[in-house]
């Protein structure tokens, strides 16, 4: 009963199927969507994601004894760690073989330093040893074991050996061992000596004050943001210009507020003193410890957790709490089983949010906090800057980043990364 | 709320007992710096109470009782501890007397719904009083700052000069250092270079990139989103640790191979970093001015023969310009404000600003920090005032506006 042209599919204006035509036009769309990202997308990949990448590689890269003494790890291959003795000439041939090479190229030093991670005196036994390998020649000079050992005996000690030995493989796992307190041994991972264990610690004290941190923004942002919503218009607005100033102004200004404001001679202090409440031999310790970075990040985190607070409490009606009460509920009751369940999405917002955020802080723990006060973020930064021993800094980085992101996840799925406001 | 409920005068039994407590709050302190607590507490709360008698059951003129208690207690305070004595004096008897007489008229109940218990009542206000002190624990720091910068002294603290608000105390010296040293302004230049830059390249590669996002079809929609935030979500100590091994490498490559000069290259390095994570902020607050946008005005553009790019910049860029501007805004105080990147990617001749103050705070720590706190607050106070006149001006664009 069809007629020609309706048996045939159903085709758009310029003739071509219209199932066909809507696929290209919506390829088309995709495709100009992805150009425009495209940008944006390729500068974020190169200049962010490949940076962490780069830091994830480091954690467990170790290529550098291998690169340094190659001969030395081939011969060491053949001698069997668990022996107790040194190994036999093939290695010291080799390993003086390397040295010379290494030396030309001054890289002896570094390995050096490399290994003094594991077992403090390498750096000093290299950088020693260097000088009079120096002089020695590969050929006429053999046989090398006794003129190494008479260099400095501890070439004679297998456990040199075996903390090179250990440390030759390519990929390895030491960094991350460093970073949980334990070593790598040719016994496998042990822990480490008593008084090197501070890593743990550190990570423990990390988390334990951003979660003080964020239960007292919680405690502190609940009523400002309840007062925020519930007051007219006008009023909660000139109020919001006293938490966003905070939020705008430079965080090296906040911290340097809470340092004048903190110290022994500081401001607190004074006023205590001139009002008789502390004396003046007694005065207060609030800087350089643990309550110093809490009084002063929870502060300067406040306004993170007040402004998703409000955001979800602006939504909740006020008329739910008056129904509450109408049916006889007392304040509180109508406050807690009403009000506060509507405004938990908000705490949890602001939560995850602070929390993420107090957990790398690394400025402000670094200037009110003194040594106890600081967080695993400072150690990192000592890692890059100081010890120069960038792979443990690398593994310490990599272990937060995967805390942050799995919390980073918890958000997104709880809040929605598209649902992030500002001011 | 506007007084619908009715007052009534409050019997002396509430009133004096209530003004005599706030009354022993001031007597404590005063009583504490002079040597005796208790006696300060008795003194205080009697006087405020007998002062509350006298003015309700014999004076009878509010206006009247205004003045007398703004004046007598500011003479008080003068005679006890001179100038700064004298402010606290006369900001107390005012509050003394709005106390007694907003007890006694009932004035407190007069915003109130009429049915709320005193237990309620009270609750209210002291609700009030937690919110004021947060607010207080929110705001001094900053307000703390400013008259510490014009200390006349290299001291961190209030000299007794300034509180006795003598000429001598105060003084310029900071600011003029601010301007002077060498240090100080070749930081504040960086600052000012590396920053624009840096948000010119976040906002034009953001922007377009926001817009490609608000799209009713793009692939990997979450995923691209998840990439292009975490520049804020990754702490910053992990990003400037990935960045200072990877930029290292890459300037390496750029001095040795192209031969480009020193001090070039560690712009550049410092821009792009500051680039990325400047990104976020732009990404959310243009992906949220978007939202609002009617995707129809495109579409009428084209129809009336626009190209792509005209309706751009004609139709689409004017109604989401407010939302671009807060967001070049929010990234050019994360470039300003940023300092661990900085400090791991750029070198001695990259110092900004923030970094020259994070070494005065770690070592020498001099006042002048303070006067350029000063500055940096009275910068963020016009930022805030743009953002916020911009975020009106969307909403009434959008026709959102509350009021």
């Amino acid at each position: 009963m069809s007629d020609e042209t309706q048996s045939g599919p159903v085709l758009a204006a310029d003739g071509t199927p219209l199932k066909q035509s809507l696929a290209r036009s919506l390829r088309n769309q995709k495709m100009r969507a992805l150009a425009l990202i495209g940008p944006l997308l390729i500068f974020v990949l190169i200049s962010f994601v490949i940076p962490i990448g780069s830091m994830l590689f480091r954690s467990v890269e170790n290529g550098m004894v291998e690169q340094t003494i190659p001969l030395t790890v081939e011969a060491l291959k053949d001698w069997d760690i668990d022996s107790g003795e040194s190994p036999n000439e093939a290695v010291y041939q080799a390993f003086v073989e390397d040295m010379i090479v290494a030396i030309e190229a001054k890289k002896h030093t570094r390995l050096g330093t490399r290994l003094n991670y594991e077992q403090t005196g390498m750096s000093s036994l290299f950088r020693k040893s260097g000088r009079k390998i120096k002089r020695l020649d590969p050929q006429a000079d053999a046989p090398f074991k006794d003129k190494l050992i008479d260099i400095d005996k501890k070439w004679g000690d297998a456990q040199t050996w075996a903390v090179i030995k250990t440390h030759s493989v390519k990929i390895t796992n030491g960094y991350f061992l460093n970073a949980i307190d334990m070593q790598r041994t040719p016994e496998g991972a042990q822990a480490q000596p008593e008084d090197k264990r501070i890593l743990i610690t550190l990570f423990k004290r990390t988390l334990f004050m951003s979660l003080v941190i964020t239960f007292s923004c919680i405690m502190l942002a609940y009523p400002v943001a309840w007062i925020l919503a519930n007051l007219p218009m006008r009023t909660a607005n000139m109020l919001m210009i006293l938490v966003l100033l905070p939020f705008w102004t430079s965080l090296l200004v906040r911290t340097s507020a809470w340092k004048v404001m903190l110290q022994q001679q500081g401001v607190i202090n004074e006023v205590l003193v001139w009002l008789g409440i502390v004396a003046d031999d007694a005065r207060l310790v609030m800087i350089n410890n643990q309550l110093g970075t809490i009084i002063a990040m929870t502060h300067i985190l406040l306004p993170f957790m007040i402004l998703p607070m409000y955001s979800v409490m602006q939504t909740i009606q006020p008329t739910y709490l008056r129904a509450a009460k109408s049916m006889g509920a007392t304040n509180w009751t109508a406050f807690w089983r009403v009000y506060f369940p509507l405004s938990v999405p908000g705490i949890g917002a602001g939560s995850i949010l602070v929390f993420i955020l107090s957990i790398g802080y690394y400025i402000t723990p670094e200037i009110v906090g003194g040594t106890k006060g600081v967080f695993i973020s400072n150690r990192i930064a000592y890692h890059i800057s100081s010890s120069l021993n960038w792979g443990l800094a690398a593994a310490l980085g990599t272990i937060l980043l995967a805390v942050v992101l799995i919390l980073y996840w918890a958000y997104d799925k709880i809040v929605g990364i598209d649902n992030v406001k500002l001011g | 709320m506007a007084a619908l409920t009715p007052i009534s005068r409050k019997p002396l039994s509430l009133v004096l007992p209530t003004a005599g407590a706030f009354g022993a709050l001031l007597g404590l302190f005063v009583g504490t710096a002079n040597g005796s607590g208790f006696t300060g507490v008795v003194i205080g709360a009697l006087f405020v109470a007998v002062m509350g008698a006298f003015f309700i059951l014999v004076l009878k003129n509010e206006k009247l009782a205004k003045w007398i208690s703004i004046l007598g207690i500011g003479a008080l305070g003068l005679w006890f501890a001179g100038i700064p004595g004298a402010v606290i004096g006369l900001l107390a008897g005012w509050f003394y007397h709005w106390l007694i007489y907003w007890l006694y008229e009932g004035r407190y109940r007069a915003r109130l719904l009429p049915y709320l218990t005193s237990g309620q009542v009270l609750w209210h206000y002291t609700f009030r009083v937690i919110c004021g002190a947060i607010f207080v624990f929110l705001i001094t720091p900053i307000l703390v700052v400013m008259p510490l910068s014009f200390n006349a002294e290299d001291f961190f603290t209030f000299t007794p000069e300034m509180l006795r608000f003598e000429a001598e105390g105060y003084s310029l010296k900071h600011y003029r250092d601010f301007f002077s040293n060498n240090e100080w302004q070749r930081s504040f230049k960086n600052s000012l270079i590396i920053a624009p830059i840096a948000t010119v390249i976040s906002v034009s590669l953001g922007t377009l990139a926001a817009i490609g996002l608000s799209q009713s079809h793009v692939p990997f929609r979450r995923a691209i989103m998840a990439i292009l935030i975490s520049p804020m979500i990754v702490p910053l100590i992990i990003s400037a640790t990935g960045m200072f091994f990877f930029y290292s490498d890459i300037g390496n490559w750029l001095e040795g191979t192209l031969g480009l000069p020193k001090t070039f290259v560690g712009y550049v390095k410092v821009v792009l970093a500051h680039a990325v994570l400047g990104i976020p902020f732009v990404i959310i607050t243009v992906t949220a001015t978007l939202v609002g946008f009617d995707h129809s005005l495109t579409r009428a553009a084209a129809n009336m023969g626009a190209n792509p790019v005209t309706t751009f910049f004609k139709v689409q860029m004017p109604l989401i310009l407010p939302g671009v501007i807060s967001g070049g805004l929010f990234a050019f105080i994360t470039s300003f404000d940023e300092v661990v990147v900085v400090l791991f990617v750029g070198s001695a001749s990259q110092k900004t600003l923030p970094w020259q103050m994070f070494t005065g705070l770690r070592e020498q720590i001099s006042p002048t920090i303070l006067a350029v706190a000063t500055i940096l607050v009275a910068l963020s106070i016009a930022l805030l005032t743009v953002v916020e006149l911009l975020r009106r001006r969307s909403e009434k664009l959008r026709g959102l506006s509350p009021a």
